[in-house]
């Protein structure tokens, strides 16, 4: 590989990682909260494709994308109520809960969306930090959705405050240990409703991206699994918002290297430079994963865990 | 989810009872009484702006016919589930003709139906029917769009100032091949230096996949776009926010691109699926291998864009006449692959209709890229 050509494809990962990066940040964002006050939630994946299909829906309808961002959000939300109400009672297993929502949000995502997989929707601004380039490749790449920092900052301000806020540490008392909540007399049920919540509405956010802002289009392989990839991701940055940051980063890069390593020629094989987001999650799992810590941070509450 | 018109009880004796009648009729539709019902497969939404719609648009327009219903079933995926949903149509609406549209359907699973099931005419489309090893009442039909994507490459070649183009392809079989190939030499034809770029996405549909092949494509330097997947929607749209033109596949996609659009390569099944219709209806024999491109109005041409020049207007133009006239040859020698093995002899040319085309393995020379 001649160095331009290493450079492009440098180049590429980076851009990929700017674009392809934030729904994964913010489904990882939310289901990290989630899962910290003790709750796995699936239907995040479910969250995602009815953001998607509402945010796209609602901006086509009204002409406002940022009015689609606010009914992917709500729509999300809702999800999440749904999903936490019906945990709340006794003997529900959340995972298979998740999965149930998972499939009632596509299954209501695909059957209100075939009006809107013709259309096409105003979408979100971005930030076109490349002003200062002559190079439209650089302008291009550098032309960040404000979504990127805002889940940038979602992922900094909850990691902040897990440790220094009141709410941060309650929402991880619940999640580590229901007899201690139960005993300061917290409202287990109450946090862990208003978690999933507002996890699943930063699901719907991360949809909204996808449908607004890139690839910028409704259909109905839109997300094909980034959803549930993202909850992956979660065990991956042990539970920790600020690696959640990396891990999507990370995630964007490798899925932008197949592409881009075939723009600069290196074509053979190409199979295997698609899958190598997974392949490099596998490495980084076997390196990082030891005996006895693997599932150092994980909320205690947790079902996998317990 | 999926969309699928269920039938009547009266509907179903009727259904099975001309199936009854036809055992054994291999090769014919011996009825005329009662509706004939077709069944179509598609397996992507019928409104992706590509692959699937240029096909419900074809069942679309024999709808209306006389004594013709249309069933009709989205996004089966090209697995077992492709026979569950052909047993359905047959069992349970009474289709006697069948159409699997999508690629994977073919071998083995509309093969398997065909052996099992005498009665009912399958007809796929894209696959290659071989009289001597597939059953009679199969078939298949395809449009030579490959003359499409030679004209996209005309007037790519007379639009693009980088002499760079790009091409978003699914995966590497046969069809794929032919319209890369096609798309190079159209524009190798106005000028021999330019090269296309391919990137194979390694799906029919991947919208973020196919949306970042496209800003790599263009930020490599190519400044013409087309693509061979599903449904175009993504890679139009990416490349009119680049500001890049586009060629179009599958379906007319001018409105997601007012500015950057140039032309396209689109289906007109139409054709082909009245022509069924009719022989059903009759009666008559059904041929097994139907094939047909701009001569036969099986594919069509979109108008052209803003942006296209008068030179390549005229060019692209002038090849469509001769195209029309049947017999034009894309293909011919002598001919290399990218990798600088002849594949077509100095003194070989294929029109068209040339079966060998279909069965297509290599990228020509000027394609940089790779089949696997």
């Amino acid at each position: 590989m001649t160095s331009a050509a290493f450079g492009t494809v440098l180049f590429a990962m980076l851009a990929g990682a700017l674009r392809v990066s934030t729904p994964f940040l913010f489904v990882s964002l939310g289901e990290c909260l989630t899962e910290k006050s003790g709750r796995i939630n699936l239907g995040n994946e479910g969250a995602l494709v009815l953001g998607a299909m509402a945010a796209y829906a609602i901006s086509y309808e009204t002409g406002n994308p940022w009015a689609g961002l606010l009914a992917a959000a709500g729509v999300g939300a809702c999800l999440g109520l749904l999903h936490a109400a019906l945990c709340s009672l006794t003997k529900v297993s959340d995972i298979a809960m998740g999965i149930a929502i998972m499939l009632a949000g596509t299954g209501t995502a695909f059957f209100f969306g075939k009006p809107y997989i013709q259309p096409s929707a105003p979408q979100l601004p971005t930030i076109p930090f490349g002003f200062w380039s002559s190079s439209a490749q650089i302008r291009s790449a550098l032309d960040v959705s404000p979504l990127f920092f805002l889940g940038v900052i979602v992922g900094i301000a909850m990691a902040w405050g897990f440790r220094n806020t009141r709410l941060g540490l309650t929402i991880r008392i619940v999640g580590d240990s229901a007899d201690s909540a139960r005993a300061m007399g917290l409202r287990i049920n109450l946090i862990r409703l208003g978690a999933t919540a507002v996890g699943s509405a930063l699901a719907g956010i991360g949809g909204a991206f996808l449908s607004l802002v890139y690839p910028g289009s409704w259909n109905e392989q839109l997300s094909s699994g980034q959803g549930l990839i993202a909850v992956a991701l979660v065990v991956f940055a042990r539970w920790n918002p600020l690696y959640c940051i990396g891990a999507a980063l990370l995630f964007g890069a490798a899925g932008a290297l197949g592409p881009s390593l075939q723009s600069v020629g290196i074509s053979k094989g190409y199979y295997l430079f698609n899958a190598a987001p997974y392949v490099l999650t596998l490495v980084l799992m076997i390196l990082s994963v030891r005996p006895g810590r693997s599932l150092k941070g994980a909320p205690g509450e947790l079902s996998i865990v317990r | 989810m999926s969309r699928r018109f269920t039938a009547s009880r009266r509907e179903l004796l009727l259904g099975a009872g001309s199936a009854a009648a036809l055992v054994g009729t291999s090769g014919h539709m011996a009825f005329a009484k009662g509706p004939v019902t077709i069944g179509f497969i598609y397996v992507g939404t019928k409104d992706d702006y590509g692959y699937n719609q240029a096909h419900a648009e074809g069942a679309a327009a024999i709808k209306g016919m006389k004594g013709i219903k249309v069933v009709e079933e989205e996004k089966v995926p090209e697995t077992l589930d492709v026979e569950k949903t052909m047993e359905s149509m047959m069992a349970l609406d009474g289709a006697t003709l069948l159409f699997p549209t999508s690629f994977g359907y073919f071998d083995p699973f509309m093969l398997n139906e065909a052996k099992k099931h005498t009665d009912v005419q399958f007809r796929h489309c894209g696959g290659l029917w071989d009289k001597s090893k597939h059953p009679m009442n199969a078939g298949s039909y395809f449009g030579y769009i490959g003359q499409g994507q030679y004209l996209n490459g005309v007037v790519a070649g007379h639009m693009t100032k980088s002499k760079k183009l790009g091409f978003v392809a699914a995966k590497p079989i046969p069809q794929v091949l032919i319209n890369i190939n096609s798309f190079t030499l159209g524009a190798r034809s106005v000028d021999p230096s330019i090269t296309v770029q391919v990137i194979f996405t390694g799906d029919w549909s991947m919208p973020v996949k196919e949306a970042e092949a496209t800003n790599s494509l263009i930020d490599a330097g190519a400044d013409v776009i087309t693509c061979h997947v599903d449904g175009p929607k993504v890679v139009v749209e990416t490349t009119e926010r680049r500001g890049a033109f586009t060629c179009g596949y599958h379906a007319n996609q001018q409105k997601l691109a007012p500015k950057g659009y140039l032309t396209g390569a689109e289906w007109n099944w139409a054709t082909v699926y009245k022509m069924f219709a009719d022989k059903a209806l009759k009666g008559e024999t059904m041929p097994n291998f139907v094939r047909g491109g701009l001569a036969d109005n099986f594919v069509k041409m979109s108008p052209y864009g803003p942006a296209v020049s008068d030179a390549a207007k005229k060019n692209a133009d002038s090849v469509k006449a001769e195209m029309v006239k049947g017999g034009y040859a894309v293909f011919k020698g002598p001919l290399k692959d990218n990798k600088g093995k002849e594949v077509i002899a100095a003194d070989k040319a294929y029109p068209e209709t040339a079966i060998e085309l279909e069965s297509m393995n290599y990228l020509v020379e000027g394609v940089i890229g790779n089949l696997a």
